[in-house]
């Protein structure tokens, strides 16, 4: 009770401008007293507004370029929209998926920030109705040779890993990268996959008067009060030391969620008209969204939330970010079913309030009316900001493209290897169980993840992709080879792309260079995402990735999923034996700028990006689909950072073989890194087949080797040695990083 | 020499799966006056030090720097000289 | 036979159980609630892997409280066929149906990975079916399994021949590289790595699938 008279007046707030902290502009409070409610706003309900109004939730400086992605198509069930994209998969089955950031939580907190990024995403998955199969994670950290940074790395790792492999959803891949341009920002980007049939699909609907809001899972306590407008807001150093009441995941009790919560959506589904995940701005932003999209309002009562600790004020309340959690919406004189099917599973649920027919979102607290808005003004009427699309003059310039110059091939090839970005992560995947729920095919450590589909005789491969580096000289090409690069990888896996979420990590919007790269690389990846026929059906925006002004690179993650139709069409990139055919296919050229190469040798990366032609990628990836369905490859692999040279060796390594042969192509290019290729492994036997179909698109360009050496002669050079200490290289960097 | 006994535990907001899921099974033994439990972190630390004060200043830099999540915990300790 | 997979809260293997003994070896499966009481109807208890109760406390330390760990300590006590896996296993160490304890990984991270066993006693119930020293190929996932155990216990062990796998390469640091005993009657088996992730080609080995069709092997036989 004393709390309540602690709170500013509506006057106060006005005169004060107290809304300003709470991260809503003079001109958004102008809208919502003028516009909106016709009177002063008092403390909880600015509250609300603020949290509702954040970019986190409502998207409102990204919305217009948001629609440019394209999400149509024939497998699309549900588009963005809801909490998760819905694909068809045939057979009466279909995929869930979406990636969502936690990347300034998990500056701040770095284990249970990235733990609880894994949590919410997956709560955005079940509360589809569907059972998660598979997590990835696409993580960006600064340079290594920092002490905080190899801190955030490893504490990021155990977060995920302990949440993952708790809950028992196998973490089956993603990618990680390593940049200084990360350095006071990492990013945090988790995408998970889950699995249902059809008839099984729910949404996030609040109808139907009379209904009941149902509350369940973890109590409310004070955590992450308001973390969507912290979410949305430039850091700064000083800041870090002073946030407090970080949210704390429970994966045990996530787990009993995933299991109650599905018995409802699997076999109590006519009593039940909707269901969501009180992600961002917890309380308020679940049953808000809810009833705006079924045009209704509700009406709550505060004093019935679970609270775990006492004198929360309504705003606290509404506004606090304990993990899980989830809102149901139930027909009424249906309620004790729902609670008593939770109590099966220990789980505390309760109803705190009801569907209304005034569209009001109205809350009581302590025989108290404490706000009495309109529904839609916290969700449909928020004010969207798009800023003028100006090519910065970084772009304008003409640079010079860049020529690496070096004397010994095979020294440059290892110091490649030990770059953290293209060293092995098995001390990282290690952690992450894999494997739970047996039905993973390919683990971490292959170009795509793969995971069976249980009783049938198919598979989905999943994959995580962005090269910022290219997006940052390139943002229109940079966002199609994003796209183009996921597409590989699936295909390389024997998969065929059906659809794509993204992660959209950018610095301020306010900032020119920022916006336009998000504008152009939008287009670029909806433009790549036609060609694939891989709709967009759902992600999420991390803009604000700044600490002391300065931005990351664009990152605009791309998580794509494949279908497999065929499991004897499942592919991996290793080479399994020795005296088999090696191929390349696809062409090469001088393409240096924004490659490892040039970050190693120059520290800095500059120049455009040269050769990318998205109907030469299809082409590229047809074939590729082509000759693997036809049981014609032994391996495949896509070629990126480090190129060929890299490439080669990924393949070479686990099986312990060696190469020996030669190409038409200078020692530099070796470690080009032109898009739209494959490395390929054939049979002798399949050799005139193989060419009949491939034509010129593939080059061969040796075979492998039992000797453990690598021997390939160059136009210009040759790159020949011991292949163990190149593995060594590789093997060991990330790990000693990690001691 | 001092020996410092510093226990580490939760700031009272911050939620404590362990300790819930503990006292439900201190309660499914039939111990249900057991109120709340709140599992922590006990260390014992010998400090070459001349005097206390200087033996204080570096335990406390030790918890700030590494043995405590300012974020998340909170700590006291009772030292003493040995 | 029928088989019981019993569900504890926080158990995530126990789907991967059921599938084992139902699509693998075609038989019997029920899954039973840790709430529940009766397991008279079974022949084979199995508890899975997972995080029981979120492994708060000390892993496996809170299941071995639940409802139906009596029943189990019955049938144990009986001679029917009890096998825990990972998590089930140090349920089984919790509740002192099997010596010893399982402590944090020598290098404190979790370890999932498909690791080589050496079946060191196929003499058993559940080993029958490979041959002395096969090597098989079986995924382990866990941050606790480091076997540890005083050395008379060790002593015994290896005098009743109760050491069943073996590591090839000791991912945890386990006292003799042990991944897996019994109990001195050999009706109760406890292992950290997971046959049941390894009854599939598709899966990438098939050398757990024998496991359960040594426990069917010494039904016939017996």
């Amino acid at each position: 009770m004393l709390k309540k008279h602690i709170e500013p007046s509506a006057e106060e707030i006005r005169d004060q401008k107290l809304y300003v902290q709470m991260g809503l502009t003079e001109k958004e409070y102008k809208i919502i007293v003028d516009k909106l409610i016709h009177r002063l706003p008092n403390y909880t309900e600015i509250g609300l507004f603020s949290g509702m109004w954040s970019e986190h939730c409502s998207y409102k400086n990204s919305k217009s370029i948001l629609i440019k992605f394209w999400s149509d198509g024939s497998r699309v069930l549900q588009g963005p929209g809801e909490g998760a994209g819905v694909l068809d998969i045939d057979d009466g089955q279909a995929v869930v998926f979406k990636a969502e950031s936690h990347n300034h939580p998990s500056f701040v907190e770095p284990y249970e920030g990235a733990a609880t990024g894994v949590g919410g995403i997956i709560r955005d998955i079940f509360s589809m109705g569907a059972k998660p199969i598979a997590s990835l994670d696409s993580l960006r950290f600064g340079d290594l040779d920092s002490q905080k940074n190899r801190f955030l790395l490893s504490q990021v790792v155990s977060g995920i890993a302990n949440y993952g492999n708790c809950i028992g959803i196998p973490t089956v891949g993603g990618e990680i990268g390593f940049d200084d341009t990360y350095n006071g920002n990492p990013l945090v980007n988790v995408m998970c996959v889950g699995l249902m049939n059809k008839k099984d699909m729910e949404t996030g609907r609040s109808k139907g008067l009379g209904n009941s809001i149902i509350y369940v899972g973890a109590k409310t306590g004070r955590d992450g009060i308001n973390g969507a407008t912290f979410a949305s807001s430039e850091f700064s150093e000083k800041e870090e030391a002073e946030r407090s009441a970080v949210q704390v995941g429970d994966p045990f009790m996530e787990k009993l969620l995933v299991d109650a919560c599905l018995e409802i959506t699997k076999y109590h589904s006519d009593i039940l008209v909707g269901i969501q995940d009180m992600g961002a701005a917890g309380i308020v932003s679940s049953s808000a969204e809810m009833a705006a999209k079924a045009n209704s309002g509700v009406d709550l009562n505060l004093d019935l939330v679970p609270k775990r600790e006492s004198g929360m004020t309504p705003y606290e309340m509404m506004l606090s970010e304990s993990q899980e959690r989830m809102l149901l919406c139930v027909k009424k004189g249906y309620e004790d079913e729902v609670i008593n099917i939770f109590k099966k599973y220990k789980l505390e649920a309760k109803v705190i309030g009801k569907v209304n027919d005034d569209g009001q979102y109205r809350l009581s607290f302590q025989d108290e009316i404490v706000c009495d808005i309109p529904t839609k003004s916290l969700v449909d009427d928020v004010p969207e900001y798009s800023h003028p699309v100006i090519k910065p003059k970084r772009l304008l310039k003409k640079i010079n493209d860049y020529y690496p110059a070096f004397d010994d091939t095979y020294q440059i090839l290892k110091e490649l290897l030990s770059q953290p970005t293209i060293a092995s992560k098995n001390s990282i995947y290690r952690q992450y169980d894999s494997r739970v729920q047996a039905n993973t095919v390919l683990s971490p450590g292959s170009d795509a993840a793969i995971v069976r589909i249980r009783h049938t005789n198919k598979s989905l491969a999943m994959t995580t992709d962005c090269n910022s580096r290219y997006i940052y000289l390139n943002p229109y090409i940079g966002g199609q080879i994003a796209v183009a690069e996921a597409a590989r990888n699936i295909v390389a896996s024997g998969g065929h792309p059906i659809g794509i979420t993204d992660c959209l990590n950018f610095g301020n919007p306010d900032d020119s260079d920022s916006y336009y790269s998000m504008d152009q690389s939008v287009e670029g990846m909806s433009e790549a995402c036609k060609k694939f026929d891989t709709p967009v059906i759902g992600g999420n925006v991390s803009l604000y990735n700044e600490t002391d002004g300065n931005s990351i690179y664009p990152t605009p993650m791309v998580g794509m999923v494949g279908l497999i139709e065929n499991n004897s069409n499942v592919m991996d990139q290793h080479a399994k034996k020795a005296n088999d055919l090696v191929y390349v296919i696809g062409q090469t050229y001088d393409d240096f700028n924004g490659s490892e190469l040039q970050k190693m040798l120059n520290k800095k990366i500059s120049g455009d990006i040269k050769h990318f032609d998205l109907n030469e990628e299809y082409d590229n990836q047809k074939l590729v689909q082509n000759i693997i369905k036809q049981g014609l490859v032994n391996s495949v692999h896509d070629v990126s950072e480090g190129g060929l040279a890299v490439a080669l060796m990924e393949s070479l390594f686990k099986n312990k073989l060696g190469f020996n042969g030669g190409m038409d192509i200078s020692k530099e290019q070796l470690f080009s890194e032109s898009q739209s290729r494959f490395i390929v492994t054939i049979d002798p036997i399949n050799r005139d087949k193989f060419e009949k179909i491939t034509g010129l698109k593939a080059t061969m360009i040796g075979y492998t080797t039992k000797d453990n050496k690598i021997n390939m002669q160059l136009s210009n050079g040759k790159l020949t040695g011991e292949m163990i200490n190149l593995r060594k290289a590789w093997e060991d960097s990330l790990a000693c990083y990690m001691k | 020499m001092y020996l410092a006994k510093l226990y580490v535990s939760h700031k009272p907001s911050i939620l404590d799966p362990q300790g819930e899921a503990i006292k439900k099974a201190l309660h499914s033994l039939n111990h249900q006056s057991v109120e709340s439990i709140s599992q922590g972190k006990y260390f014992e630390i010998n400090l070459n030090e001349n005097n206390q004060e200087d033996a204080e200043n570096v335990l406390k830099k030790a918890c700030e720097e590494l043995l405590v999540n300012q974020n998340m915990e909170t700590y006291h300790y009772e030292i003493k000289e040995v | 036979m029928r088989f019981a997979v019993i569900s504890f809260p926080g158990s995530n293997c126990d789907n991967d159980l059921y599938y084992a003994i139902k699509d693998g070896i075609r038989e019997n499966c029920d899954m039973v609630s840790s709430e529940d009481t009766n397991l008279n109807m079974y022949d084979v208890i199995l508890l899975p892997g997972g995080f029981s109760f979120g492994d708060y406390l000390r892993s496996g330390a809170i299941a071995s409280l639940s409802p139906i760990m009596k029943s189990i300590k019955e049938a144990a006590n009986n001679g029917k066929i009890i096998i825990g896996i990972c998590n089930g296993f140090q349920i089984l160490t919790e509740s002192h149906l099997l010596p010893g304890s399982l402590i944090k990984n020598n290098n404190m991270q979790f370890v999932s990975n498909w690791e080589k066993l050496s079946v060191s006693n196929n003499q058993t119930i559940f080993t029958n079916e490979y041959k002395k020293n096969e090597q098989i190929n079986i995924p382990v996932a866990h941050g606790e399994g480091h076997y540890y155990c005083d050395q008379d216990t060790l002593a015994s062990l290896k005098d009743n021949h109760q050491i069943v796998f073996t590591y090839n390469n000791n991912p945890n640091g386990s006292i003799s590289d042990i991944a897996g005993i019994v109990n001195k009657e050999g009706n109760v088996l406890g292992m950290m790595p997971h046959p049941e992730r390894a009854v599939e080609d598709i899966l990438g080995s098939k050398d757990g699938l024998k496991l359960f069709k040594s426990i069917l092997n010494h039904n016939v036989r017996s």
